[in-house]
């Protein structure tokens, strides 16, 4: 019984209900398309959600613009194109490598780069301390041979 | 010594990226409009929605654009300065009306009062959108050819008409 009621609610649950948008496409190759844009394009308003995300009302317009280009046959690149003529390259998520986005693309491997050598730096020298060391202790440890050896041969 | 430089040397270059990430403010996306011609439109006139105003009737001279909404709670802030610059008489200011009633946004004018020699509704968003329009109040400046020059986003203060949009204003006009 509380399964079932479980169930029940989980039915009517607020999601259910959440505005979804109805729009009929053409084909099911446009329908994806629309699908893959939506989540490539920011919404300016709420900066870090796509406008498929949001429910502000520039993603619905911008929604809509996506949804009757795509009725008016442009393709993909054509309608990028279109908002970023527009909102700049900001609106992509997926920015086109450029001179100013460049810092953006680079950084993160430049950075891995500095990390990558500084591993490497350290590391070396952490083993060379490690070597004086061990030879340091073999030498020691030599001596203390060399002196139990000699004792042997006195005795 | 340069044990305890060097660490110090890149807290500060690490604190200097910070505060300046700090001072940035995300909402000012530099418009890619900047130097490019206005976006053409062809809207309904607010106060006569019968006529239309094209953005070609406002060629031959500088002009500002003024993203506005009655429902829009910073453009109140903004109004009285707007008030400020129309009493100067300087220069044409158009009021977008972005995506608002036609009754409401006349309601808020007789209110605050109009500094806009026209406002022309764009109930859909439509022309919002070709100017990039994502955040409202939004102000372009454009210049006789029709090309803008200049994008606001937010409110304008008192301190950007004296120290930006006027210097410009004149500037521009001082253009052939």
């Amino acid at each position: 019984m509380k399964q079932f009621l479980t169930l029940i609610l989980l039915a009517f649950s607020l999601n259910c209900f959440a505005a979804v948008e109805y729009k009929k496409f053409d084909s099911p190759q446009q329908e994806e398309a629309y699908k893959v844009l939506i989540e490539e394009l920011r919404c300016l308003v709420c900066q870090n959600q796509t406008i498929a995300d949001s429910n502000a009302e520039l993603a619905q317009d911008l929604r809509r613009q996506v949804y009757e280009m795509l009725q008016q046959g442009k393709s993909k690149d054509e309608i990028a194109t279109f908002m970023t003529d527009r909102y700049g390259d900001f609106v992509l998520y997926n920015p086109p490598f450029k001179a100013k986005t460049g810092v953006l693309w680079i950084g993160p491997i430049v950075f891995l780069l500095i990390g990558l050598v500084m591993l490497v730096v350290f590391s070396r020298r952490k083993k060379g301390e490690v070597n004086t060391r061990l030879s340091d202790e073999e030498l020691a440890k030599k001596a203390k041979i060399k002196k139990l050896l000699n004792d042997g041969e006195q005795s | 010594m340069l044990k305890y430089i060097i660490p110090l040397i890149l807290f500060m270059v690490m604190a200097g990226f910070l505060a300046m990430g700090l001072n940035l403010n995300p909402r000012d996306i530099p418009s890619p409009l900047i130097n490019k011609s206005a976006p053409g439109f062809s809207l309904p006139i607010l106060a006569t929605p019968e006529k239309v105003l094209s953005n070609t009737d406002l060629s031959g001279q500088v002009w500002l654009l003024n993203v506005w909404a009655s429902w829009c709670g910073s453009c109140r802030t903004e109004h009285p300065v707007f008030n400020q610059l129309a009493q100067k008489n300087l220069v044409t200011i158009v009021g977008l009306n972005y995506k608002d009633e036609a009754s409401a946004a006349k309601q808020w004018l007789a209110q605050l009062g109009n500094p806009y020699n026209v406002s022309i509704m764009d109930q859909e968003g439509r022309t919002g959108l070709d100017y990039g329009v994502y955040g409202v109040p939004e102000t372009f400046v454009i210049d006789k050819k029709g090309i803008i020059r200049y994008k606001h986003t937010g409110p304008v203060s008192v301190k950007d008409v004296q120290e930006i949009l006027l210097p410009l204003i004149n500037q521009l006009k001082a253009e052939v």
